[in-house]
């Protein structure tokens, strides 16, 4: 049995911040071009050297984007089903030491969402909790799924890590995608941020994306916090745990999602900030590394940004989200996880891509092909 | 031109085409119109079967064109049987383009799987076109258990990178019974014309006409290459020769 851990301990966190920052043009340049690049390009790509080759970057990404998804970009909802955490985790609103009213959707209300989101036009849906065992486990998941599948196409989920039976348990349920950002790759950094709680457990999380390898899942989300440490050498190991479980788990595909620390009631300010500039030459970065990973933007992100962002190598988008449980239809007033940025309904955003030339794909899936309908 | 035939249906254009990837369904339907096209593939994954409207139907709602139902998505021979099924009764079709890759990456087609899902669809009554690797051996299997065509890659799906397989595809034009149709990394209008100059029964495409500039025109540069390989296929091209012929011949002599 392998696991990413082997590959991982191999690194040093502060070499491989050398080894980035000490990247030159001509690095830059040679990865530039290439047809297909490593890991080594990568570093390049992301370094301060690479910021200088922007227009460049974005240039080939968005033409590697075009050919392999064509002018589509998918759309999909989270719906909150319960901010109940056990987890101390320093920038979250859900956090365990934080005053705010927990709320839990019982089954009625999870139809209810469901009824409003389906209304709007999604057919793709990631379901959101956060880690309260006690309450949010496994059978929790599996009711919720039965409630939601008859409704929509394609279920994701973003919860707290789980074994590898548990995982084939919701497969078999229906689920396509699990996500499972590991917020840092730093070890050090990753302990101070989660002090308490089953969280605070990072090989436990790192290994997360092999258990569900194993366990057979569709599609694998991968990510950091940006914000929480370095993003150019997170991201990086973001690269790597990527190339690792491409190799392994060679049926399933993976989706990387680069959300940016956001305010929220009561929180801390990102230790390390990164503009816009940044986060497109990381988009840009993740697309010339790999032809065919799918790249999810962000809410979070503000309308202006989004506008033009989209075209620029990502593959899907969520509209009108909701970080609260019960935000669309059930309790519109209760506290948000963070403070989304770009505020626009869903129409607006399907509006925006039609306008661009670009089509809103809504169904990119069939249950058919679910383990679920074969039982 | 001779017409093509795939079980007893007669199609006058040899270019198929894919559905993916255009930037409307709008667009979609100009590129498949001006291919003159009569066969476009749909992935049963992008349809909405129980709508009473879905954009990709509606646009391809034309008395000149059948659909032909793809099974991407699949990563084995018994999910590929399910979705078959399922595109039968919500497209009324019983014509099904056999997809199974397991990888997402590079969208290889499972040889193992496919012949195993073509010989179960042909017993329940459907007419199979499977994709597959240009593999001699693999061709002459899927035409035993009753596959309709062949349907070996040129190159990796929406790689653009031409007939990268040509030598095993001329092996495969040469033995095989069923029509042989190039699908799968076609990226320019020669590519198809040389594949159809080799033979090729027909061509299917679809990222080289949906990601170019100007999908509309591109579609009739493919229709007009299709054709003009077939007519130079029909016509048959002469022989090159590595050898000049002198005018005045060295063995002459010995007919004096």
């Amino acid at each position: 049995m392998t696991s990413f851990k082997e590959v991982f301990e191999t690194y040093r966190w502060e070499q491989v911040k050398e080894e980035i920052y000490s990247k030159r043009p001509i690095d830059v340049e040679l990865a530039l071009s290439k047809n297909v690049r490593d890991l080594e390009d990568y570093k390049a790509l992301v370094s301060p050297a690479g910021s200088e080759y922007l227009e460049d970057m974005v240039r080939l990404s968005q033409q590697e984007t075009l050919r392999r998804f064509g002018k589509t970009i998918q759309l999909f909802a989270p719906m909150y089903l319960s901010n109940e955490c056990q987890n101390i985790c320093t920038y979250c609103g859900f956090s365990l030491n934080n005053k705010i009213k927990r709320k839990t959707l019982t089954k009625n209300e999870i139809l209810k969402e469901g009824e409003c989101l389906k209304d709007k036009g999604f057919k793709h849906i990631l379901l959101v909790t956060g880690e309260a065992n006690n309450i949010v486990d496994v059978d929790y998941f599996i009711s919720a799924i039965k409630l939601i599948r008859p409704h929509f196409d394609n279920i994701s989920l973003e919860v707290q890590p789980l074994d590898e039976v548990e995982y084939r348990k919701l497969i078999s349920h229906g689920i396509h995608s699990v996500l499972v950002y590991q917020e840092t790759y730093n070890e050090t950094d990753y302990k101070k941020h989660h002090p308490k709680g089953k969280k605070s457990n990072f090989y436990y999380r790192l290994d997360t994306p092999d258990r569900l390898g194993r366990a057979g899942i569709h599609k694998i989300g991968l990510g950091v916090l940006i914000g929480l440490e370095d993003w150019r050498v997170d991201s990086f190991f973001v690269a790597l745990h990527l190339e690792y479980l491409e190799r392994t788990y060679w049926k399933t595909k993976f989706t990387i999602s680069f959300p940016r620390l956001r305010p929220f009631s009561g929180g801390l300010p990102p230790k390390v900030e990164m503009n816009e500039r940044e986060l497109v030459q990381q988009i840009a970065a993740y697309r010339l590394f790999n032809n065919e990973v799918e790249l999810s933007l962000s809410t979070r992100e503000t309308q202006h940004f989004r506008n033009h962002a989209f075209k620029l190598g990502v593959t899907s988008m969520s509209a009108g989200s909701k970080t609260n449980p019960g935000g669309y239809a059930v309790e519109k007033q209760s506290l948000e996880q963070f403070e989304i940025s770009d505020e626009r309904g869903t129409s607006e955003i399907s509006q925006l891509l039609i306008n661009n030339g670009y089509e809103p794909v809504w169904k990119d899936w069939d249950k058919v092909f679910d383990d679920a309908y074969k039982s | 031109m001779k017409k093509l035939v795939i079980r007893g249906k007669e199609f006058n254009s040899r270019l198929f085409l894919g559905s993916g990837k255009f930037s409307s369904n709008k667009l979609m339907e100009r590129a498949v119109n001006a291919s003159e096209s009569e066969l476009v593939t749909v992935a049963l994954k992008r349809i909405d079967t129980n709508a009473k409207y879905d954009g990709m139907l509606t646009a391809l709602k034309n008395e000149n064109i059948d659909l032909l139902p793809n099974t991407s998505g699949a990563r084995n021979a018994e999910e590929a049987v399910f979705a078959a099924e399922l595109a039968r009764e919500a497209l009324q079709t019983n014509w099904i383009k056999l997809e199974i890759h397991p990888d997402p990456k590079y969208l290889m087609p499972d040889a193992i799987e496919s012949l195993k899902a073509t010989e179960d669809l042909v017993k329940k009554g459907f007419v199979v076109m499977p994709y597959i690797h240009a593999d001699p051996v693999l061709c002459k299997r899927l035409e035993e258990v009753g596959a309709a065509t062949v349907m070996p890659l040129g190159s990796p799906i929406g790689s653009n990178q031409g007939l990268k397989t040509i030598d095993f595809l001329k092996i495969i034009i040469e033995q095989s019974n069923v029509p042989v149709i190039v699908d799968a990394g076609i990226g320019a209008p020669s590519d198809a014309a040389l594949a159809m100059e080799l033979g090729a029964d027909a061509v299917l495409i679809n990222t080289a006409i949906a990601v170019s500039k100007k999908p509309v025109l591109m579609a009739e540069a493919f229709k007009l290459a299709v054709k003009s390989g077939r007519m130079a296929y029909e016509a048959k091209i002469a022989e090159s020769s590595r050898l000049a012929n002198n005018s005045s011949p060295l063995t002459s002599f010995l007919y004096d």
